[in-house]
């Protein structure tokens, strides 16, 4: 580490950085924080494990894992096609993976309940078969794959663009199937980064709001997600009740960004080679409304 | 084993990296692909490896025909610029993946694959970093687990490309000496490709000069250098002055080496510097020049003489150069003790 | 580049792999896409130009704007700020900084709305003295500005910071050290090394500026002609079963998408073409 820096605005910068993330970020945390020591431990248990809070939860977890374990699958192929593969309009669909950033999700919720709608055009093939998809929990994981889509996409692509092509080739010659070559050089390699775009997508799925509700039916205990029903309880004026679950997601929220804060640091570590990666800076997250 | 191409010919797009290249090379031979960055070595080296298929032309094993095969079955030992081992596994999992890998029919017992790759690794003197990951090795110590992961497979043929150009030159010369000799042990045909040809004088049996895609000379270390078939191969192994058509007369006279009936204004004479011998005195066929500047460069001092508007190069051992004393502006006289001269068209 | 031949799947699996990819992003993306436009024409050109011209809709559109341009400076400058501080010093606790910048990104967008009616709120910690003083930031312009901040935090600092990490400190102390003052520096040799990135910041902040549903529902009181952004336009026709209004005002924002995607691709463009102009001429030589 260097001592001297001959560069100015350290103060500055840093002053600037540290006031502002005061005030829109620690400042309102803390005050979460602090309301939620108003309710007593007990209390606090009571609310958060209370039917209908648990009843969310299994609903927003359930419906995350499975979009961001679909969105895994999906997201690996696509990535894969569009680093190693050419075909006609590759660059329009490689930019369009980035709808769902940049789409916002009332959008989203909207379009994909009248998609999904026993009339809509997706919808009137799937009810027939007893498959109904909008208003229903399944409609939550429609719109997560749809909101999450992106994540794994992206973390992917740079890491498969990266992958040495001489170990493919040397794999090759020493005898590895196409297949073997997969699974022992290629999937190893990607792995890491495959795993934080699942649990960017994870992340993100918990907290979504606005495409959810328009498709989910919104029915308490079955198709009802955590974010609503704190508003739900804000709309009640049960703060207390609202602070506490909010509490509970941010929790969830933290444990999750440092899980995704080691995942990139492993990834970063595995991609460089070296033994150790000096600075963990996780590639950018994108997320829209 | 030997390989043999015949008639290789690779496009990529307008540029012909390879233009109707043939080649044989007995089992036991080490050869040198030379030649200049964009000169098709490496594009004949995958080619070879199945890394890279060729537009037209064959790739013969023992007699085989292999053009076809892919890479995985082709039974070739290949040594990357860049190693290229497996980052996420540790240097034992790196030697012993080709054994891994094979059919179950034809896979050894763990018991075995254990014992083969220690001693492989014992072969190359690093058994001691079996457990470490490639990123906690040196340079040097990558190349040679590379090595010993391209041999576990018992390959028929070991191709190598520019396995030493990422290497500092003490290691490189070092890892030289200790490839040749483990090719001796091996008993296999061997092909590495470098841009450097004093290694490839070095190492090699055998060495190809390659030229925008075609062969110009093939030869042993000795042969190519005293003897170069091209203008080309002459200025490629090393220092050269070219002396163009008007000089030629008399460079032809000393040399007693062309043939009169050449000597006119298209042709271009080539001499080493090291070739070149200076006097004070004028003597037949000798021509004048003058000293500009003399410069000593470790066992040889380099002399720059500058005759009718062109520089010439002049090597003297230490010995010639204390007893002549040359000293800058002075009128010299030199004298070629070997010429080759070409056509300037060629 | 060059495909080599034992670099790739048979030609049967490539096939196989290509139109799955193709069939999910079709359904999952192009549909849902098509869609909006065409729900929003269905009852004709007319309708959907009425339904657009409206006055509350017109009313959010202006909202929309004034929040994001009200937004977009602060990103600005904190991202700036932040990647400053962070890419070119070192200091005790960067991680921990760099984590709190990424918070923003994990925290669900109604709990962000949440925070803010805890702070100022009627219930909340500030609550009386606003009302005391007659200032109201909750369910009001203020408190939708605050929670867009919230949710744009990290756009910005996240496209520059590894950027500048990257580009170190050689040119800025070249130029120090060439009696360049600190705006100096900043000007001509910071600004022109970013302004790429952070153009594509911007873009990213913007696009989430506009269309922000979650947080800004929950502080904005959902009072009609008052505090309706576009996206929250979208669900008050949508719930009033206004379908033609509800998708004419979601094809806006749809419209907004694609102008989104298309000038990250152009920046994505130039920011490739810069980096491979300025590598060229440093490349060291490869092999044959």
């Amino acid at each position: 580490m260097r001592k001297a820096n001959v560069l100015p605005g350290l103060r500055l910068g840093l002053g600037y950085t540290l006031t502002y993330l005061s005030i829109l970020v620690l400042i309102p945390i803390a005050a979460l924080i602090l309301k939620s020591a108003s309710v007593s431990p007990e209390q606090f248990w009571q609310i958060a494990t209370g039917t209908r809070a648990m009843a969310s939860y299994r609903v927003t977890f359930g419906a995350s894992l499975i979009a961001a374990s679909i969105n895994a699958v999906f997201g690996l192929i696509v990535a894969w096609v569009l680093v190693r593969y050419t075909f006609p309009g590759k660059r329009l669909i490689d930019a369009l993976v980035d709808l769902p950033f940049a789409l916002p999700t009332a959008v989203a919720g909207i379009t994909l309940a009248t998609l999904y709608s026993g009339n809509g055009w997706i919808g009137q093939f799937l009810e027939p078969l007893g498959l109904k998809v909008a208003f229903t929990p399944l409609g939550i994981v429609v719109a997560l794959t749809f909101i999450t889509l992106p994540f794994v996409v992206r973390t992917l692509q740079p890491v498969i663009e990266d992958i040495e092509p001489e170990a493919e080739d040397a794999a090759a010659s020493l005898g590895a199937s196409r297949w073997q070559t997969w699974m022992r050089v290629i999937f190893p390699t990607i792995f890491p980064a495959l795993l934080t775009g699942f649990t960017l997508g994870l992340s993100r799925a918990i907290g979504e709001f606005g495409s959810v509700i328009f498709i989910a039916g919104n029915m308490p205990l079955i198709s009802e997600i955590t974010p609503l029903l704190i508003i739900s309880k804000l709309e009640q004026y049960d703060l207390p009740g609202a602070t506490v679950l909010a509490v509970v997601m941010l929790i969830v929220s933290f444990v999750l960004l440092l899980t995704i804060n080691i995942l990139q640091w492993w990834t970063a570590q595995r991609q460089s080679g070296d033994g150790g990666a000096s600075e963990p800076m996780p590639a950018p997250v994108v997320q829209a409304a | 084993m030997g390989i043999a191409v015949h008639g290789i010919t690779k496009r990529f797009g307008d540029f012909v990296a390879l233009d109707n290249v043939s080649l044989e090379i007995p089992t036991g031979e080490l050869v040198a692909l030379l030649g200049p960055s964009g000169c098709g070595k490496t594009t004949l080296l995958r080619i070879i490896a199945g890394m890279e298929s060729a537009d037209a032309g064959q790739v013969l094993f023992s007699g085989e025909e292999a053009t076809h095969l892919h890479a995985r079955e082709r039974q070739v030992g290949f040594v990357f610029q860049h190693y290229a081992l497996f980052r996420h596994m540790s240097v034992f999992e790196n030697v012993a993946f080709g054994l891994r890998v094979k059919p179950r029919g034809q896979r050894l017992p763990e018991p075995e694959i254990r014992e083969r790759v220690m001693s492989l690794l014992k072969l190359v003197q690093l058994d001691w970093l079996a457990q470490r990951y490639p990123s906690q090795l040196s340079g040097g110590q990558r190349q040679r687990i590379a090595l010993a992961r391209a041999l576990a497979v018992e390959p028929k043929v070991l191709l190598l490309d520019e396995p030493f150009g990422a290497l500092d030159t003490q290691v490189r010369k070092e890892l030289r000496r200790w490839l040749r000799r483990l090719h001796d042990e091996m008993h296999i045909a061997s092909i590495f490709v470098t841009h450097d040809q004093e290694e490839a004088l070095e190492v090699a049996d055998r060495v190809v000069v390659l030229n925008r895609g075609q062969i110009e000379q093939v030869g042993s270390p000795d042969e190519v250098y005293a003897h170069p078939a091209s203008p080309f191969v002459f200025r490629f192994l090393g220092n050269v002055n070219v002396f163009h058509s008007r000089m030629h007369g008399a460079w032809a006279d000393v040399a007693q080496e062309v043939p009169r009936t050449e000597g006119h204004g298209d042709s271009i004479a080539f001499v080493r510097p090291h070739d070149i011998e200076l006097e004070r005195k004028q003597a037949t066929g000798s021509i004048k020049a003058q000293v500009r500047h003399v410069q000593p460069i470790g066992p040889t001092v380099r002399v720059e003489l500058e005759h009718d508007g062109e520089i010439v190069e002049v090597d003297l051992t230490r010995d010639r150069h204390e007893t002549l004393r040359l000293q800058s502006g002075e009128t010299v006289w030199m004298r070629p003790r070997q010429v080759k001269v070409f056509s300037a068209k060629a | 580049m060059i495909e080599g031949r034992a670099r790739s799947e048979p030609r049967a699996v490539r096939i196989a792999l290509t139109s799955i990819a193709l069939a999910f992003l079709f359904f999952f993306l192009i549909l849902p896409l098509a869609a909006v436009f065409v729900e929003a024409l269905r009852a004709g050109i007319a309708a959907y130009a009425g339904a657009l011209t409206e006055p509350e809709t017109l009313h959010a559109i202006g909202l929309t704007l004034l929040i994001a341009a009200i937004a977009l400076p602060f990103n600005i400058l904190f991202g700036v700020a932040a990647a400053w501080a962070i890419a070119k010093f070192e200091f005790r606790g960067k991680s921990l900084l760099i984590t709190l910048i990424d918070l923003p990104f994990a925290v669900s967008p109604v709990v962000a709305g949440l925070l803010f009616i805890l702070l100022f709120g009627a219930q909340g910690y500030f609550g009386h003295w606003l009302q005391a003083h007659d200032v109201k930031i909750v369910f009001a312009i203020p408190g939708m500005v605050l929670a867009t901040l919230f949710v744009t935090v990290p756009f910005v600092a996240r496209e520059l910071i590894p950027l500048m990490q990257e580009q170190g400190r050689d040119e800025e102390e070249a130029a120090i050290s060439l009696g360049a003052s600190g705006w100096q520096m900043f000007m001509r040799v910071t600004v022109p090394n970013i302004k790429w990135s952070l153009l594509y910041g911007v873009i990213l902040a913007n696009a989430r500026a506009m269309g922000e549903f979650g947080a800004v529902s929950v502080v904005s009181g959902h009072i009609r002609g008052e505090t309706n952004t576009l996206p929250l336009h979208v669900e008050i026709f949508y719930n009033e079963y206004n379908m033609v209004g509800a998708f004419a005002a979601a094809s806006v924002l749809a419209l907004l998408a694609l102008v989104t995607l298309a000038a990250k691709s152009v920046v994505e463009w130039r920011m490739r073409v810069e980096t491979e102009m300025l590598s060229a001429g440093l490349s060291p030589e490869k092999g044959s």
